[in-house]
């Protein structure tokens, strides 16, 4: 329990926030690198999936790589890149997480284009649509739960991830666990811990917030949603497809 | 001078491939102890994380009000980092297996959870109210009824919990308890050797893959009714 006290006396200096290499720099070093990692598998994964998706192909293929990119460690894929030719470092995290963020967009993006009624898509050929104004003005608005689902399933595992790059020479808060480790400081081992912990709860809830301002339609937070959950499968509809499991 | 420098260069190019037999065969002990400590961590992960699921899960179906905040919960914890959660764990019970055992608990138990309950609110109402009134009491209604019609999504959670647990205890080398994850992380050290990182990788997507097939087999076993529809 010690640890816990001497990581609130630890959290609690200024001091260990701002001076060099302290919080807020490894902070911005892990915001950073998961932030580019997370678009970098947004521009890859969307219009792959918007393809494969409209199509309804290539479906063996997406629960192929849904189930492998599961059995693949996360700590593997960072020491995989860490010592390839790229070298250790912020660069090599950043390509490895971007790897591991492109299946769940990837895999709901398509779930979400597929599900998409096609008599809608008909009737909106039909009014004169161009084919790209059916994907941005019908299939978009009809698929975005699923395609934010993905998106913030993504980043929460690459912020959660970030955290183990320190283990393979990368940045990030996680280097302050490691820290604590090797100098047998458990207040820095807890203090660490409690700040990715938080970060990635922190996007977790962002998410679920900006998923409810941009999907159109009635507007119901995910607990809402749950809080109904049993009345709803009472009724015979179906679950969507769940965060932790695609497909 | 000029073989000085020619031994330098030899050393910087020393050969480092990605994939050594030798390796393999020189370590196989090695390899055997860290691919036991890893089954070991994952099937008493799982199923200690099953034997506290099923309770939880009947019980937030029977208390509806429970079942609200027991994936609330649920989500929290999924949410919360691998590392972060070692680390948490590491001051009660140190630099020893039982510290990544408690957080692999935690994870699978989060996730048959919420497969549980899924499997357990698909059995249809009426098939649960007609055995009721031919004189079933609960313990035969949860055997005979419940637990044949929610195997499949119990196979399911069980399936997904295995494999992703077999993934995961690659970060118990935090406290030096991760299984295969100890050649990964020991090749990082030893000088970015890459035969034993890529050993280590390999066994983990096998072991993973090995453990799906067993419990898919299972599966088929266990649920003879689904097979003679499709066929």
């Amino acid at each position: 329990m010690n640890g816990f006290r001497d990581a609130l006396v630890y959290l609690n200096d200024p001091l260990n926030w701002t001076r060099p290499d302290g919080i807020l720099d490894l902070l911005a070093v892990h915001l950073a690198v998961s932030a580019v990692a997370v678009l970098s598998a947004i521009v890859i994964a969307l219009p792959v999936g918007i393809a494969l998706g409209t199509k309804g192909r290539g479906s063996g293929t997406i629960v192929v790589i849904s189930n492998v990119s599961r059995a693949v460690p996360t700590l593997a894929l960072l020491t995989l890149f860490a010592v390839s030719a790229i070298g250790f470092g912020n660069r090599a995290t950043t390509i490895a997480l971007t790897v591991f963020a492109i299946p769940p967009i990837l895999t709901n993006t398509f779930v979400g284009f597929r599900g998409v009624d096609a008599d809608v898509r008909e009737a909106a050929r039909g009014m004169g649509m161009s084919r790209g104004a059916v994907i941005a003005r019908v299939d978009l608005p009809l698929a975005l739960p699923l395609v934010m689902t993905g998106i913030r399933t993504a980043a929460v595992q690459v912020v959660a991830t970030a955290g183990l790059a320190a283990l393979v020479g990368g940045g990030g808060l996680g280097r302050l666990v490691t820290l604590g480790f090797g100098q047998q400081d458990y207040g820095l081992i807890i203090a660490g811990a409690i700040l990715i912990a938080v970060l990635a709860l922190l996007t977790e809830a962002s998410l679920v917030l900006l998923t409810w301002a941009v999907t159109p339609g009635p507007r119901r937070l995910p607990w809402t949603a749950r809080r109904a959950g049993p009345r709803v499968e009472t009724a015979g509809v179906p679950e969507s497809t769940s965060a932790g499991v695609p497909l | 001078m000029l073989s000085a420098a020619a031994q330098v260069l030899a050393a910087d190019e020393a050969p480092n491939p990605w994939f050594d037999i030798s390796y393999v065969t020189d370590n196989w002990d090695t390899i055997l102890r860290y691919l036991g400590e890893h089954v070991r961590l994952t099937v008493a992960a799982v199923a200690l994380g099953a034997l506290l699921a099923l309770p939880l899960a009947l019980l937030a179906r029977r208390l509806r009000f429970l079942a609200g905040p027991v994936l609330t919960l649920s989500t929290v914890i999924y949410a919360i980092p691998s590392l972060a959660m070692f680390a948490f764990i590491f001051p009660f019970t140190g630099l020893s297996s039982a510290t990544v055992l408690i957080g692999l608990v935690a994870y699978s138990l989060v996730i048959l959870v919420r497969n549980f309950l899924a499997g357990l609110n698909g059995v249809p109402a009426d098939v649960r109210e007609a055995a009721r009134g031919m004189g079933y009491g609960p313990v035969r209604l949860f055997w005979q009824i419940d637990l044949p019609l929610a195997l499949p999504a119990f196979m399911a959670g069980l399936r997904i919990a295995t494999v992703s647990t077999v993934a995961l205890t690659t970060v118990g080398v935090l406290v030096g308890h991760g299984g295969l994850g100890q050649l990964i992380f020991g090749g990082f050290n030893a000088n970015f050797y890459r035969a034993e990182i890529v050993t280590g990788t390999i066994g983990c997507v096998l072991l993973a893959l090995v453990a799906d097939v067993v419990l898919a087999g299972v599966e088929r076993v266990v649920t003879p009714w689904s097979r003679a529809v499709r066929s």
